[in-house]
């Protein structure tokens, strides 16, 4: 199902800056990621939906609504999850995100339910008495995540949020992020100028630059027979390289790593063999998607 | 508890219940507003203060009370009491405002509310609504207190239980346009910075600076001038339309001669001012 269409979507600002040229895209459910450098469009596109501002001409239809005219019905649909700080630190958690939900509609008792629900699921549940103050960067996020979860929207929009957050916190909001998409049956649109980030949790990716489309597919049709086995070993990088291209597979080097495209599963047991004769202690042996950056760039590189 | 120990992950569960509309959000907001005017869901320390100036007042009206229920002496009316507190109300006003609106700004919690169904004349609505019922409260409850201590000794029955009550009813109204005149610049003052404690400073600062104006024009030459000096300050710009309404109390440092429909005129537009321009300020910071 569609769940956002846009038709020549343009946004200038008065200036003369233009924010979204002539974007045309329709995003299907699931997590999406919406990727591009910093002032590509991504923050001007959410707030468009939000109908924060509206568009300068086109059009766009979130679940089928005009976010313009019928504000309230998108705004009560759509979860909202800043990029900046915005939680004041003298309250609660719990207090917070219920008044919040309270915000967003919700009656008095239901709101307080639903604020307990939202930050057990972003895993701050014996936390939530606490002064936001106190919260450290991960934390913070997760707040910033249960706020937008707290209605029960059918859609996130969240604008960069992994920002701010140590590998193991990003790895943690991508997996909760994931999560959410897949489990709680919420579509979500991850903002993020890191393309390597998003491409693990995402179903489809919509990147921009300069306010327009650069490229909007679904991931599994970006990667499709582009997956290789990264083969990491201690030392006799070398030896093995030798030994794999002896017995016919093509090997790339990548730094410390060996790349070999996986034609079939037997791809596995093969390398390993060669491992095993030259006695080497292996490292890794994982099978890995081609990188989606690097479709990109041959996309960008085609249409010079 | 019948299993200890065991932890049921009941998974995430959808909303099936009722969604209130744009006017609950609006509500929700104005109760949120004055609770925390109170320091009420927030930490002690935001207590002590709105506490402390509600207390002297308080204070002040239960002795007041006393005096008139003891003694049968008038010490302040109804009206009088709002003008001898005039400076708790500026206090109070200081610290009030930029709690309602400086710290949304400053902790950026703006966008939260403005990706939700409220719009910015929603949310000056409601702010504006809470800061006038708290400085209402602050005023209209401690005039109760004096009221009940005139009812309750009154020496000609009902009858003089209602005559207290008509010299209270005025008081209110008197307390009430104390609120909407200081609610309407405290918030327009604290809107413009994200710092409380400027924003408190430029309350006062507005407020301490307009009040030796008014010294000054009432005591040059012209009786013109002196009537109409007190335009200069909100205190006796409210000062000189209590005068107006009810006739004059002669006692009044303040002469405002046959000026009053123009204090009230003054008075109005300052709030209409206010009101716009805080409106104007928000449709801006709600497009973000």
């Amino acid at each position: 199902m569609t769940i956002i269409a846009t038709e020549a979507l343009t946004k200038t600002y008065g200036g003369g800056v233009t924010a979204l040229a002539d974007l045309t895209v329709a995003v299907d459910e699931g997590v999406i990621g919406l990727v591009g450098a910093n002032g590509a469009g991504k923050s001007t596109f959410i707030k468009i939906m939000l109908g924060l501002v509206p568009p300068t001409s086109g059009a766009l239809r979130v679940f089928d609504l005009d976010p313009v005219t019928q504000t309230d019905q998108v705004r009560a649909r759509v979860g909202y999850m800043p990029e900046n700080d915005c939680l004041p630190p003298d309250v609660s958690a719990s207090e917070f995100v219920t008044h919040l939900g309270r915000m967003s509609g919700l009656p008095r008792t239901a709101a307080r339910e639903r604020a307990s629900e939202a930050l057990r699921h972003v895993g701050l549940y014996e936390e939530r008495y606490r002064q936001i103050g106190g919260y450290s960067t991960g934390m913070k996020q997760r707040v910033k995540l249960a706020q937008a979860l707290v209605h029960d929207p059918d859609l996130l929009l969240l604008d960069e949020p992994t920002n701010g957050l140590d590998p193991a916190g990003r790895d943690a909001m991508l997996a909760l992020i994931h999560r959410i998409g897949n489990e709680f049956g919420i579509s979500v649109v991850v903002c993020s100028h890191l393309l390597g980030e998003v491409e693990r949790i995402c179903d489809s990716l919509i990147a921009i630059e300069g306010g327009r489309l650069l490229r909007a597919d679904r991931i599994s049709s970006m990667t499709t027979a582009s997956d290789v086995l990264a083969v990491e070993v201690s030392e006799g990088t070398d030896e093995l390289a030798t030994a794999l291209t002896g017995i016919g597979l093509e090997v790339t080097r990548e730094g410390r790593l060996l790349l070999v495209p996986m034609d079939s599963d037997a791809s596995y047991d093969r390398i390993l063999r060669a491992v095993a004769d030259l006695d080497l202690s292996l490292h890794r042996l994982d099978q890995r998607r081609h990188r989606v950056a690097e479709l990109f760039t041959a996309k960008e590189a085609a249409d010079v | 508890m019948s299993e200890a120990g065991v932890i049921h992950d009941i998974g995430y569960q959808r909303y099936e219940g009722q969604r209130l509309g744009r006017r609950a959000g609006l509500t929700a907001l104005y109760v949120h507003g004055l609770r925390s005017s109170f320091g009420l869901g927030r930490s002690a320390k935001a207590k002590i203060f709105p506490w402390l100036v509600a207390g002297i007042m308080l204070l002040v009206a239960v002795i007041l009370a006393a005096v008139r229920s003891q003694l049968g002496e008038v010490i302040f009316t109804y009206v009088q009491y709002d003008d001898q507190m005039a400076w708790l109300i500026i206090f109070f006003v200081a610290i009030l405002a930029p709690q309602l609106m400086s710290r949304d700004i400053r902790s950026g919690t703006l966008p939260l509310y403005f990706s939700r169904p409220v719009r910015a004349a929603d949310y000056v609505l409601a702010k504006f609504a809470a800061m006038v019922t708290a400085v209402w409260l602050l005023l209209g409850v401690p005039q109760f207190i004096m009221f009940l201590g005139a009812a309750f000794t009154t020496k000609t029955g009902a009858r003089g239980v209602w005559n207290e009550f008509l010299d209270l009813a005025p008081g209110w109204g008197y307390s009430l346009l104390w609120a909407v005149l200081f609610s309407s610049i405290g918030l327009l003052i604290a809107s413009l910075t994200g710092k409380q404690a400027f924003a408190a400073g430029g309350i006062v600062a507005v407020f301490l600076v307009t009040t030796p104006v008014v010294g000054v024009l009432s005591i040059i030459g012209s009786t013109t001038a002196n009537s109409l000096a007190g335009l200069a300050s909100p205190m006796t710009l409210i000062a000189g339309i209590g005068a107006w309404l009810s006739d004059g109390p002669v006692e009044m440092e303040l002469p405002i001669g046959r000026f009053g429909p123009v204090y009230a005129i003054e008075a109005v537009c300052l709030i209409a001012a206010c009101l716009l321009l805080l409106l104007a300020r928000y449709r801006k910071v709600a497009s973000l």
